[in-house]
């Protein structure tokens, strides 16, 4: 049998015409061993080669290589093809609705204040200041005396006090953070700069507005020429970077036994004046009870309620909340804000 | 204190164009808060008459008592009213609301049917007209023209501010000292009343039958003056200006010579106490209270002393608690005719003291523990005498004089030091200007100042004293704006990181952060079974509510508590956590120090004020109930139990970097046989597990609740092992299962094996257990897992390692292999 160029032209022909007509991988398995397969007319054209003359063998040669070179190629495209389209099928019939609920475990949270607190502590934390700790019962003479609220001062009655027994402990559930003020400038030499956070006592009822155990966060801040306008402009910063950048803060006269002069400091938000807290420049009584030298240095001290600075800036509008312990109240603060 | 505009006017040059809220205002710059602006008045228009009653018909057929009552109104015909009151009589002045008016609260007055009768108008009370909360009665005048408008009578349009004094500023607890500062605020003209008086006048003897005065106590006050009046009328009615002013600072009128006394302390701000001189047996003196054994004040208590009060006493004993409330003996009633009136500047420290031991606050010392001007006791007496000679128709007889008002010393004062404190430069006219308008004196100008500050400032001592007020009148809102840094290297603490690095990790977790109050009390002591320093409380001297007198010593109390709300508000699943601190009173406390205030006090002192404070440990708990993986449409979760308890207390401890031991212990509150005790360094540092059943059934929380605590600040702060390099050999997996006794703990068998395996050992984990063999024995299956960090381990290395192990389990816990 003799080769025939337009032959083996057709064989080609009519072996691409089956890939490219092949529905399935198994068509396609059947047509591979029919146009491909060692009984594949290419194949045996092939085995013809031998059989013919030097000169002829190799033009046969070249015609014989390149149509299966091209079967081939159709084959393995159509090959690649049929099993994207199967794999796409099986993939198809494993979807799911992933819209299903997921989450199974519980959803957990941190109180807000604690989060207020981070807040506060990193801001200062930035400014270079320590954040400073100590204990909620406290000495009498550390919560009061040494911060010039003398027994029997009227000073010593606007802070409704919890006192503990023995009472000649002189123990009391200290009302403000401010003896660990006290604490670290009795330890510490200046320049002191600390942020005082914790839990304060204050014989009030507890209603909407009021708790008898609160959260304050105070700064004291001991250098050399320190000045009022140091504090107005670290209450500026503080209050900008809790409240939002365009809100503004007042100082207005007021009277602590620890701090002279002294002011109550308001911010302004959502078209009004609220009362923050109190501030002013520390007392130099203080400062000489704590062994500073008061011409040496000056400081500024402050100190606000966190439940009231939280419930301004996120509009909580009754304390029982915050207090409660209500997991609904936590967990819609989770982390934190991102 | 609450001040009329209408008396403030009498001193300052108000300008008429200021809207209340600009007068406020002006007091809230210069450091005055006002609290409330009461416009009387408001919501009310006449026709408002002086009525004269005429006539008085008792209805008696009514539920209660009801009067018909005929008025002049001088109308020409008698007006008749039907009126619910009855303290007034035939030919009593009173108060008629014609129809046409409109009284506060939108109450319109009509001509109306009531009881049976045409009512042609309403007689008044001063609650109706909204001038005072008296409602007893309706108002009696003590004069007035028949028919003339009583607003204008009774001054009722007046603005009231009530106005926080803060505890510095005793003058201002006085129109004087409130109109300084108003004047001062608003750069206007300021008359002092004080000045108007002429004191000397009464400075004489007309009469040895004056009551004489000394000062024994010399700490109790430094001069009073006693002025004597004779021939009291004390029955005439105090006049309507008067009282309104009164009852406008929101006191009552109360009697003509008691209401003389009250104006004046109002209006200059010292408080005078006026003695029935006939009741005396001698002179007054100014005393401790030393011997004597009780007082009965005017409230008609019986006060029982306690040897620390200053008094002031006459012969036959305490007739006052100075400065505080007069005795109920020696009171001016209605037959008083002669009458001994008190000024006298007391120790503010002595007559605070006299408060709190009786726990007495009054109008006279509040004013005086603020601290009062000591120049005032011969103005304000004088004052008082001359009022009591006019309206009470008083003889003067003669005034006895004690002790001597101390004179101020002036302050030298740098201007650059103002500069210095305040961080802005004032001109000398802005500094002398404010300190002019507050009644100091300045000398000199330029950089050095003398400055004698008034009498009624006993709060103006030191620079800085002097820079407030000269920062205050001159507006704070001028003072500039800078930040100051400190120095850098600010971080925090360690025991700061591991509390946020807990709270978050158990927030991610699913657990929920709560914070408690620290409060509880001896019945939830005892039910949780609390005992040794558990049990150990302090004790509130003046608890909230008796419910909860105790200090926790411990984090469960109030986790269990917000556990049952949570519960009780519906939730199934609650996993809570608080951090806090405890307090247990587990040492003996010494004696408080109370170290002097002039220099700081020496290392030993503060070092035995720190050891006066208890010890209180930071503690972080949880209680956990429910499920912890909820069951959904996936079937079912996971049910909470003790083992999710000693998870969180093992992460916890795992996270703070300590290696730990766990041993089951049985210690309340917890299931005798469900609690884990967590060792660090051989101290038990945590516990956890199941709550005691019978916990859970007496607090009614679900079965198996589960709680865990661990103390954060007793967990040892350790430097962080870290691996400075990762090995990368081939690890080499050995699984042994061992058959121990069921007494043996998990935790004791896997320590042995890890002592055993030798330094190559990286991990060990349990992975079954297995309880059914029998005899008294459990077995449990450990996978080892062994890695070199220089060579590919071999089977045989490997199985020497794992026989080690195993060797060592059996020593320690009598382990076979199974």
């Amino acid at each position: 049998m003799a080769l025939n160029s337009q032959q083996i032209k057709s064989d080609q022909d009519a072996a691409c015409q089956a890939i490219s007509a092949a529905q399935s991988l198994n068509e396609l398995k059947q047509i591979k061993i029919d146009f491909i397969g060692d009984k594949s007319p290419l194949a045996k054209a092939n085995q013809l080669l031998g059989s013919l003359d030097p000169s002829e063998r190799a033009e046969f040669g070249k015609i014989i290589g390149l149509a299966k070179a091209i079967v081939n190629e159709a084959f393995a495209s159509k090959n690649r093809e049929l099993e994207k389209n199967r794999d796409l099928q099986v993939l198809q019939t494993e979807k799911v609705d992933v819209t299903l609920p997921t989450k199974r475990t519980l959803t957990g949270g941190l109180h807000p204040l604690t989060l207020l607190t981070n807040e506060i502590c990193d801001l200062f934390l930035g400014l270079g200041y320590q954040v400073a700790e100590g204990p909620e019962l406290e000495a009498e003479w550390l919560n009061f005396d040494a911060l010039n609220i003398p027994q029997d001062h009227p000073a010593r009655t606007m802070q409704d006090t919890f006192f503990v027994e023995p009472l000649d402990a002189k123990l009391v559930l200290r009302t403000h953070t401010s003896p660990v003020q006290i604490r670290t400038m009795l330890n510490e030499k200046p320049p002191i700069y600390v942020i005082c956070p914790g839990k304060v006592y204050r014989a009030d009822e507890l209603d909407a507005t009021h708790t008898p155990v609160f959260h304050q966060v105070e700064g004291l801040v001991i250098d050399e020429n320190i000045t009022m306008a140091d504090l107005k402009g670290t209450l500026d910063h503080f209050a900008k970077s809790i409240f939002g950048a365009d809100v503004i803060t007042r100082l207005r006269p007021s009277y602590f036994p620890f701090t002279e002069p002294s002011a109550e400091v308001d911010f302004y938000f959502n078209g009004r004046w609220i009362e923050w807290g109190g501030c002013g420049m520390v007392n130099e009584k203080v400062l000489i009870a704590c062994g500073i030298d008061p011409k040496k240095y000056s400081g500024f001290a402050f100190g606000m309620g966190l439940e009231r600075t939280l419930m301004v800036k996120h509009g909580i509008t009754d304390m029982h909340d915050i207090v409660e312990g209500d997991i609904r109240f936590s967990q819609s603060f989770g982390l934190g804000k991102q | 204190m609450k001040i009329p505009l209408s008396w403030l006017k009498d001193f300052v040059a108000v300008p008429n164009k200021l809207s209340n809220a600009e007068i406020a205002a002006a007091f809230v710059k210069v450091g005055f808060e006002v609290e409330e602006i009461q416009e009387q008045g408001s919501g009310l228009t006449g026709p408002l008459k002086v009525g004269k009653v005429v006539s008085i018909e008792e209805l008696a057929e009514h539920k209660k008592p009801i009067r018909y009552v005929g008025l002049d109104l001088a109308e020409g015909k008698t007006r008749y009213v039907i009126c619910g009151a009855r303290n007034f009589k035939v030919n009593d002045l009173v108060v008629v609301a014609l129809p046409g008016a409109l009284l506060p609260g939108n109450f319109a007055i009509a001509a109306r049917e009531t009881y049976g009768k045409i009512s042609d108008g309403m007689i008044c009370s001063a609650k109706e007209l909204a001038i005072s909360d008296d409602s007893a009665g309706i108002i009696v005048l003590p004069a007035g023209k028949i028919g003339a408008d009583a607003i204008a009578l009774l001054e009722i349009n007046d603005v009231i501010f009530d106005i926080a004094v803060n505890p510095d500023r005793g003058y201002a607890m006085s129109v004087r000292g409130l109109a300084r500062e108003l004047a001062g605020s608003l750069k206007v003209k300021f008359s002092d009343p004080a000045l108007a008086i002429n004191s000397k006048k009464f400075d004489v003897m007309k009469s040895s039958k004056a009551v004489g005065v000394k000062i024994e106590d010399k700490n109790g006050a430094d001069s009073i003056y006693i002025r004597t009046l004779d021939n009291v009328d004390v029955k005439r009615a105090t006049p309507i200006w008067m009282q309104r002013r009164i009852e406008k600072c929101g006191m009552r009128s109360i009697s003509l010579a008691v209401d003389i006394t009250n104006y004046v302390m109002l209006e200059l701000g010292q408080p005078l106490h006026a003695f029935d001189a006939d009741v005396l047996h001698g002179g007054l003196r100014v005393a401790g209270a030393g011997k004597y054994q009780k007082i009965t004040t005017l409230d008609k208590v019986d006060r029982k002393l306690s040897g620390d009060e200053l008094l002031i006493c006459d012969d036959s004993g305490p007739q006052a608690l100075a400065g505080t409330m007069g005795g109920l003996n020696s009171e001016v009633s209605s037959a008083t005719k002669k009458i001994a009136l008190e000024a006298a500047h007391f120790y503010p420290n002595r007559v605070a003291k006299n408060s709190r031991i009786h726990g007495l606050s009054s109008e006279a010392s509040r004013r005086i523990e603020r601290g009062t001007d000591p120049a005032l006791t011969a103005i304000a007496s004088a004052r008082a005498s001359q009022l009591l000679v006019e309206l009470a128709g008083a003889k003067f007889i003669g005034t006895t004089i004690a002790g001597t008002v101390i004179k101020k010393k002036s302050i030298k004062i740098a201007s650059a030091k103002i500069t210095k404190l305040i961080g802005y430069t004032y001109t000398s006219k802005q500094i002398k200007d404010a300190l002019s308008a507050i009644g100091c004196k300045v000398v000199g100008s330029g950089p050095n100042l003398s400055i004698t500050a008034p009498s009624w400032r006993p709060d103006l001592n030191t620079t800085a004293d002097i820079c407030e007020e000269i920062a205050r009148l001159n507006d704070y809102a001028l003072i500039p704006s800078t930040l100051p840094t400190g120095k850098g290297g600010a971080f925090l603490n360690p025991l700061q990181k591991r509390k946020r690095a807990v709270a978050q990790m158990l927030a991610s977790q699913g657990l929920t952060e709560v914070i408690n109050y620290p409060f509880t009390n001896q019945e939830m002591v005892d039910l949780l079974g609390f005992s040794g320093d558990r049990a150990k409380s302090f004790r509130i001297a003046n608890p909230m509510s008796e419910d909860f007198p105790l200090l926790r010593t411990h984090l469960i109390p109030g986790l269990l508590t917000t556990l049952q709300r949570n519960l009780s508000r519906g939730a199934k699943n609650v996993a809570i956590f608080e951090i806090g601190s405890v307090f247990r009173n587990t040492a003996v406390l010494p004696k408080a120090v109370m170290p002097d205030l002039n220099k700081k006090p020496v290392a030993k002192l503060i070092e035995q004020i720190y050891a006066g404070v208890p010890k209180q440990m930071l503690f972080v708990g949880g209680a956990l109930t429910g499920e912890s993986v909820k069951s959904g449409w996936q079937g079912k979760g996971l049910t909470i139990t003790w083992q999710d308890a000693v998870a969180k207390a093992v992460e916890i401890i795992e996270l703070s970097g300590n290696t730990y031991e766990v041993i089951s212990t049985e210690l309340a509150p917890w299931h005798p046989g469900r609690c884990a005790e967590l060792k660090v360094a051989g101290k038990a540092v945590a516990h956890a597990g199941e709550l005691h059943p019978r916990v859970c059934a007496e607090l009614n929380l679900p079965e198996r609740t589960c709680v865990f605590a661990v103390i954060l600040s007793e967990l040892p702060f350790v430097k962080h092992n870290h691996q400075s390099k990762i090995w990368n050999f081939p690890a080499v997996v050995q699984d042994v299962a061992l058959v121990v006794d069921e007494k043996i703990t998990a935790a004791a068998v896997e320590k042995a094996l890890h002592d055993g395996a030798g330094d190559l050992l990286e991990s060990i984990e349990l992975f079954d257990r297995y309880d059914q063999i029998g005899g008294g024995k459990i077995s449990l299956a450990f996978t080892l897992t062994f890695r070199s960090p220089d060579q590919t381990l071999t089977a045989d290395e490997v199985a020497k390692y794992r026989d080690n192990a195993i060797a060592e389990a059996g020593k320690k816990c009598g382990a076979q292999l199974r």
